[in-house]
């Protein structure tokens, strides 16, 4: 059962996800590439800019309402902040996160987006499994 | 009015990541952890996403406008090479280190935690960090070209 509903919640943030990646297009002719809009909000790029702040104020907004159920982190604040840099590094360089690439990119039918996201699923899945299995001897 | 489409927009996203479980990072580490319980639950979310989002997509391409009808350049770089590659990577690593991407890392700042935070400031630096990277490579790359030959 528990897992039936997890799997319904999965579905149903998807298509909210879809549908503001969708919105942002259609009335902004925006991409909803997190890491992008971030990074721009952080160099203060351009001035008609105020449409960025607005969507991050936006994707916060259901948490601070609803309330994040758990999060469980996978380790200390050391842990987090590799990950973090690594994180932010890698987004710029490769020019997009799970949104731009994964959502917006492949909706584009972009074959330079499917490459991305194939390959940073792929380091995900292998980090991971070095990280709980070790390195196979 | 164009902030305003963005909160929207914005609100929808950040509402689907919460109800997916994305912002749970051992949610996502469960999904990227093939070789334990494997969760395959996300699937469904990116699944989800793009078969809502995918209609807009060619929508915009077939005639370049949004539906207010202002002009859209979506990105065509159809370039697949090392930056592009080493990027996603170095990405990839840093998502299964902690099972949290950009967007989820913005959203549990709203918890308030010393974690969360640390991620976010380091994601920042980061993202602040590689231009000045991308300059240090550059100048670096023909010492190393002058060193092995």
């Amino acid at each position: 059962m528990a897992m039936a509903s997890n799997w319904l919640y999965a579905l149903a943030g998807g298509l909210l996800i879809g549908g503001g990646a969708a919105l942002l297009l259609l009335l902004n002719g925006k991409l909803a590439g997190i890491s992008g809009i971030a990074a721009d909000v952080l160099r203060g790029s351009d001035g008609g800019g105020a449409w960025r702040i607005a969507f991050l104020l936006g994707l916060v907004t259901p948490a601070l309402i609803f309330g994040l159920r758990d999060v469980e982190f996978a380790g200390g604040p050391g842990w987090l902040a590799t990950s973090g840099l690594l994180v932010g590094l890698g987004t710029q360089i490769g020019s997009g996160c799970t949104s731009g690439h994964g959502v917006c990119g492949l909706s584009n039918l972009s074959a330079r987006s499917l490459v991305a996201t194939l390959t940073f699923m792929t380091a995900a899945v292998l980090t991971i499994f070095v990280v709980r299995q070790g390195l196979p001897a | 009015m164009r902030a305003v489409t963005a909160l929207i927009a914005g609100l929808l996203f950040g509402g689907g990541l919460l109800l997916s479980g994305m912002t749970n990072p051992a949610v996502v580490l469960a999904f990227l952890d093939v070789s334990g319980h494997w969760n395959p639950a996300l699937a469904f979310t990116m699944t989800g996403a793009i078969a809502v989002a995918m209609p807009a997509f060619l929508y915009v391409r077939r005639g370049s406008r949004t539906l207010r009808g202002e002009p859209v350049t979506l990105p065509n770089r159809t370039r697949i090479d090392a930056t592009l590659v080493t990027g996603s990577t170095v990405f990839g690593i840093g998502w299964g280190l902690s099972g949290i991407c950009p967007g989820p890392g913005i959203i549990i700042l709203a918890g308030g935690s010393v974690q969360a935070f640390v991620f976010v400031a380091a994601m920042a630096a980061g993202m602040l960090a590689s231009p000045w990277l991308g300059q240090l490579t550059r100048r670096l790359a023909p010492v190393v070209t002058t060193a092995k030959t």
